[in-house]
């Protein structure tokens, strides 16, 4: 079987899409995971102590839970891939565990990291406070507001948060912040990016990390079904992590329908919104070359999203070959479909989800389902941090 | 003969770039900024071109960016400002920006209008040596463009020796590991540009990021060929309306003695 989608080529390209975008100045720290990450993330040592982690720690497997309301709601089978179960609530601890064993193998003493929602900055301190390494976490002005329970947590947790005050306030511009202090702090320090964007190796070493979650469903899927492979998978799509590792062991099943989806926000036409695919074209941001939302002349668009998590006017460039080659359908769904999702799976199955995840629920409504399909839909955190959201959504 | 080539044959030390962002502080002033740079000893002219999300720069210079892009500078903006500039200046120009917005505007056609209104070189920080090679290098070269690499103290030697032969101008040795504008340790810029004067390599040093006076100038320049000086000048920029007065009072210390 030629692998045409999972990996990409030795210079961190998926089709025309990555590649390494860096000053000088980053050149050494990058070279150095580009030269030693597979080497290290393959040995006996790193995949034993990882999976300990993941299974101990993290808490995994996740459960894949058949929905039975939701199911009978859309007249199909619905089942959850529940990373809301994880510890810290989300995904992005799958890359935060993995990432910081690689750190440490590396030597390095301090970890930074960007957050949107939180939930990586949290699933980063939380790491850090687990090997004792300094931690500091870069998160949007708008965001720290927003997202003030996993601020705190953050805190508590040990780490030093950093507002970025520059452009739109929220994770471009965390992103900005924490790749300009790497810059000026190369030494000892590792940046742990939370999702598979930024230069090569960082897409391919997240989807490797988050690549658990489909693997678990592979065989979850056969013990409850029967068989492997479902006929879709829903993931929503920020940088594309969730949706990278929910995808992953699928790329090249081409029975399985891939569906990934971006946050409309207001509207995909609105002008406040983060589409990616709809609005973006080519373009080169924190280090890769992929779909970016931009103007003519080549500057970064600021998005809109209710949710922080996916705030982010790219993709990472393993979506944007998805995307191109057709792989992949790439969906919307707006804040107020969010929500709906949200307070729907809330009161059928007794699930509160993060907002981000919602996005990803609400396209049930504008697919067409056979009735022994099985879907198979990436809940990729919980909705603790989005209660201020859902509480004045409560109140209109 | 390149204007890169006449300058560094006449002046082989305490050579100065002085760097501007075009569009600031108002969206016309980049001839006036270019002509009181040259008319007060600047001997290269390094001009940034503003982008929203510039991952080099420290404060200062995103911060003129931002003012750019508000002002409305765009590159087609630029090179309209750009059209006759070569009938009044006549140091060496180079145009410093990030990939994306050149990558928008079309990288050849860039090229071909660069060249054509008369801009000697380019510098993307951001540009990948392999791309540069495989794609973007030969485009420059046909158009007669110089291209400029960095170096930081932390680059190998054997890649400082491949990304000099790679480039043409100048090499820029960054002074520290560091986005532009910060402070550095002058005894260890000194090793720094020690080492690499004495890998004899094909292009003249400059040295960049930090300096920000007489006494910073005077230090790179006694190991590389001259500096760069950009976030000290925009600040010095900052709320004037006399950009030459600003210029002449910024640049006449860091030049008196030199002459
Ligand atoms: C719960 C949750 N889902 C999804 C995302 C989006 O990230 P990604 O697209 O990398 O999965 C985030 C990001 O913060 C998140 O917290």
């Amino acid at each position: 079987m030629s692998v045409r989608y999972q990996n990409p080529d030795a210079l961190g390209y998926y089709g025309k899409f990555g590649g390494a975008f860096i000053p000088e100045m980053l050149y050494p720290n990058v070279h150095e995971l580009q030269q030693q990450y597979l080497q290290i993330i393959q040995s006996e040592k790193f995949k034993n102590e990882f999976n300990l982690l993941l299974k101990d720690y993290v808490g995994r497997p996740t459960p894949l839970y058949y929905a039975q309301r939701l199911s009978n709601e859309f007249n199909t089978n619905i089942f959850l891939k529940r990373e809301d179960l994880c510890h810290t609530g989300a995904h992005k601890i799958n890359n935060t565990i993995g990432q910081i064993l690689l750190a440490i193998a590396l030597g390095k003493k301090k970890i930074i990291a960007e957050t949107g929602a939180g939930q990586h900055g949290v699933a980063t301190a939380t790491v850090c406070a687990l090997n004792g390494l300094d931690c500091i976490v870069f998160m949007g002005e708008k965001d720290m507001e927003r997202q003030a329970p996993n601020v705190a947590r953050m805190k508590m947790l040990g780490a030093t948060v950093l507002p970025a005050k520059s452009g739109s306030k929220t994770l471009k511009d965390a992103t900005n912040e924490a790749i300009r202090y790497w810059i000026n702090h190369p030494d000892d320090t590792h940046y742990i990016i939370g999702s598979v964007v930024g230069p090569h190796p960082y897409p391919d070493m997240v989807a490797r990390f988050q690549s658990v979650i489909s693997e678990e469903i592979r065989w979850q899927l056969k013990e409850k079904t029967g068989k492997e492979n479902p006929s879709h998978v829903i993931a929503c799509v920020g940088g594309g992590s969730n949706a990278a590792g929910a995808f992953y062991h699928f790329l090249e099943e081409s029975g399985v329908e891939l569906i990934a989806v971006e946050a409309a926000g207001q509207g995909v036409e609105s002008g406040f919104s983060a589409a990616t695919t709809a609005l973006g074209t080519t373009g080169i941001l924190h280090g890769s070359k992929s779909l970016l939302m931009q103007t003519p002349d080549g500057q970064v668009t600021e998005p809109h999203s209710i949710s922080a998590g996916l705030d982010y006017p790219g993709i990472g460039p393993m979506h944007a070959h998805l995307f191109e080659s057709g792989r992949a359908r790439f969906l919307s769904a707006t804040d107020d479909e969010a929500l709906k999702a949200a307070f729907q799976l809330a009161q059928l199955e007794g699930i509160i989800p993060a907002l981000e995840s919602a996005h990803a629920l609400y396209v049930l409504n504008n697919l067409k389902f056979k009735k022994d399909d099985s879907i198979v839909i990436c809940l990729s955190g919980r909705g603790d941090k989005d209660l201020s959201a859902y509480m004045q959504a409560m109140e209109k | 003969m390149k204007r890169f080539d006449k300058l560094f044959n006449a002046k082989k030390s305490h050579v100065l770039n002085m760097y501007c962002t075009a569009g600031y502080p108002q969206l016309n002033s980049t001839m006036q900024v270019m002509k009181a740079l040259q008319a007060n000893g600047a001997d290269i002219i390094e001009l940034g071109i503003p982008y929203s999300d510039p991952l080099a720069d420290g404060p200062v210079i995103q911060q003129s960016g931002s003012i750019a892009l508000a002002n409305g500078m765009t590159i087609q903006k630029l090179f309209v400002q750009l059209k006759n500039f070569r009938k009044e200046i006549n140091v060496p120009v180079i145009l410093m920006g990030y990939l994306n917005p050149v990558l928008q505007y079309g990288f050849e056609k860039f090229c071909a209008d660069a060249s054509a209104n008369g801009i000697d070189g380019l510098i993307l920080p951001d540009m990948p040596e392999h791309e540069f090679e495989k794609e973007y290098g030969t485009i420059m070269e046909n158009y007669h463009l110089d291209f400029i690499f960095l170096v930081t103290p932390e680059t190998s030697e054997e890649r400082i020796k491949k990304l000099d032969s790679l480039s043409s101008g100048f090499l820029y040795a960054v002074s520290s590991s560091s986005t532009t504008g910060s402070d550095k340790n002058m005894d260890e810029v000194s090793n720094y540009l020690q080492r690499l004067k004495s890998y004899q390599l094909k292009n003249p040093i400059l040295a960049g990021f930090g300096i920000k006076d007489k006494e910073t100038f005077d230090a790179v320049c006694r190991y590389a060929n001259g500096g760069i000086i950009g976030s000290a000048y925009i600040k010095a920029l900052e709320g004037e309306t006399d950009i030459n007065a600003a210029t002449e009072s910024f640049l006449k210390p860091i030049i008196s003695t030199n002459k």
